[in-house]
């Protein structure tokens, strides 16, 4: 049995959430930079050399690139030959979380859901996060962050379609998604989206399908070609950068199914969009 | 589309010259509120009493930083999203608001009442927080501390950039832009 110390997970949990709140991933860099060429709007060019610029100061200055700094989420798959000594996985991850949204000056965004209130000093600062855990094989522990910002959760939607829907109910659904967004959600976005399992299984993975790199592609033929089809038909939109018209609204589509197979229950097929902003960010540690 | 610096307060004069598309350099004082400070204050106007700032004029920045690091005087600054604010931006409006700064869409009560008493929405690039935070130069929290992030701060600015998404004649940007681009 492997033997993980308590305060090594919340010291790597802390840094990952200030360098990944403050640096924009490679991909979505290369993403951002690829649709400047590409777009053909010249206020939407405007408005993506701006997110450009806006990444290198906050690279420059360890300044977070948006304001909400998000809600923590978690993906972690725990290792069925590891221990972790001196408190719990939970408890690391919850404090390695205050820690780094108190250190690192991010905003604490968690309120009472009816008062509204900040309760920052009772529940904790910016907690509790969002966890997903997993038991895997083997001795490590992985753990994949994102701060997932409220604009872009507000119009993510979950449905469950009659199996006569078929792929094209899918994707009119995924279209409705985006088309009802409009620039709420500070497009160009990535669109993650579920497809079967359960009606909340089906959120989880459009959730989970935000943290592939763009650029990598599906691992299934059938559904890279979905996922390529749905982007070029939603980029028809003409939504552009933050709404204000273009031709680049989406970065990158990706699908997550039921594994393994493509599975769900006979009755249904459930669908979920999950929507994420430009400033997508997300990363994994593997300890 | 045209470029313009303008200082606050607002006048008639100032919002009547702006077209939706339009790129407008902000100097002088915003305040900054968002869906709790809103709610506080259309409280205070329906119960005639004095609100923290005078509105005549004012632009509020529609904003929650995240907390200023030692030495500086805000943290990231970008906007949020505005409907949120739809439900109280009108009575605002009428007793003398003339600018709004956020992103995203506004309901027909918020665009009604621009073209009804000359006031403008302005969008502000979403998620350009770290850049829009190098146009506030002052920051201070002048009511509802305990709202945290959501308190009413008086902000001063040099050239923060917007544009024009609802005029005082009934344009919208979002509506105009995607009609341009749109493939059927």
């Amino acid at each position: 049995m492997r033997v993980v110390k308590y305060d090594d997970i919340v010291k790597s949990i802390r840094d990952m959430i200030i360098y990944s709140t403050t640096h924009l991933s490679p991909d979505m860099k290369k993403a951002l930079e690829e649709a400047y060429e590409k777009e053909k709007s010249e206020v939407s060019r405007a408005v993506l050399a701006q997110l450009l610029e806006n990444a290198v100061i906050a690279e420059k200055e360890w300044k977070p690139l948006c304001q909400d700094t998000g809600l923590a989420i978690y993906f972690v798959k725990v290792g069925e030959d590891v221990k972790v000594e001196g408190g719990t996985l939970k408890d690391a991850i919850y404090e390695g979380t205050e820690k780094g949204y108190k250190e690192g000056y991010l905003r604490a965004s968690t309120c009472d859901c009816f008062t509204r209130e900040n309760l920052k000093d009772k529940v904790g600062y910016n907690l509790p996060p969002v966890i997903y855990f997993d038991i895997v094989p083997g001795d490590k522990i992985e753990i994949e962050y994102a701060a997932k910002g409220g604009g872009s959760e507000n119009v993510s939607r979950a449905t469950v379609l009659a199996p006569a829907a078929g792929k094209e109910g899918i994707k009119e659904f995924v279209k409705k998604v985006v088309s009802d967004a409009g620039p709420n959600p500070c497009p160009p976005l990535v669109v993650g989206v579920g497809i079967g399992g359960s009606f909340d299984y089906a959120a989880v993975m459009s959730k989970h399908a935000l943290f592939r790199n763009i650029g990598t592609p599906n691992p299934d033929p059938e559904l890279d070609q979905l996922e390529k089809e749905l982007k070029e038909e939603l980029n028809k939109l003409g939504i552009g950068a933050m709404g204000m018209g273009g031709t680049e609204t989406v970065l990158a589509v990706h699908i997550e199914t039921f594994q393994p197979g493509r599975m769900c229950h006979i009755a249904s097929l459930p669908v979920a969009v999950n929507i994420q902003c430009h400033s997508s960010r997300h990363s994994h540690i593997t300890i | 589309m045209a470029e313009y610096k303008l200082t606050t307060p607002l006048s008639d004069e100032d919002v009547s010259k702006l077209k939706a598309g339009d790129i407008v350099y902000l100097n002088g004082v915003l305040y900054t509120a968002r869906d709790a400070a809103h709610k506080r204050l259309v409280d205070l106007i329906l119960n005639g009493e004095e609100l923290p700032f005078d509105l005549k004029g004012a632009v509020i920045y529609y904003v929650g930083p995240t907390p200023p690091k030692p030495g500086e005087p805000i943290g990231s600054a970008g906007p949020t999203t505005s409907y949120r604010m739809d439900p109280y931006a009108p009575i605002l409006i009428e007793h003398g608001l003339k600018g709004m700064i956020g992103k995203g869409k506004r309901n027909q009560a918020v665009r009604d009442a621009c073209k009804k008493h000359k006031a403008v929405y302005f969008g502000a690039v979403g998620g350009a927080a770290a850049l829009i935070a190098k146009a506030i130069k002052k920051a201070e929290v002048i009511a509802y501390p305990e709202l945290g992030p959501e308190a009413v701060r008086r902000i001063e600015v040099e050239d923060f950039p917007v544009v024009v998404v609802n005029d005082i004649y009934g344009n919208d940007l979002y509506e105009e832009g995607r009609k341009l681009w749109e493939q059927k």
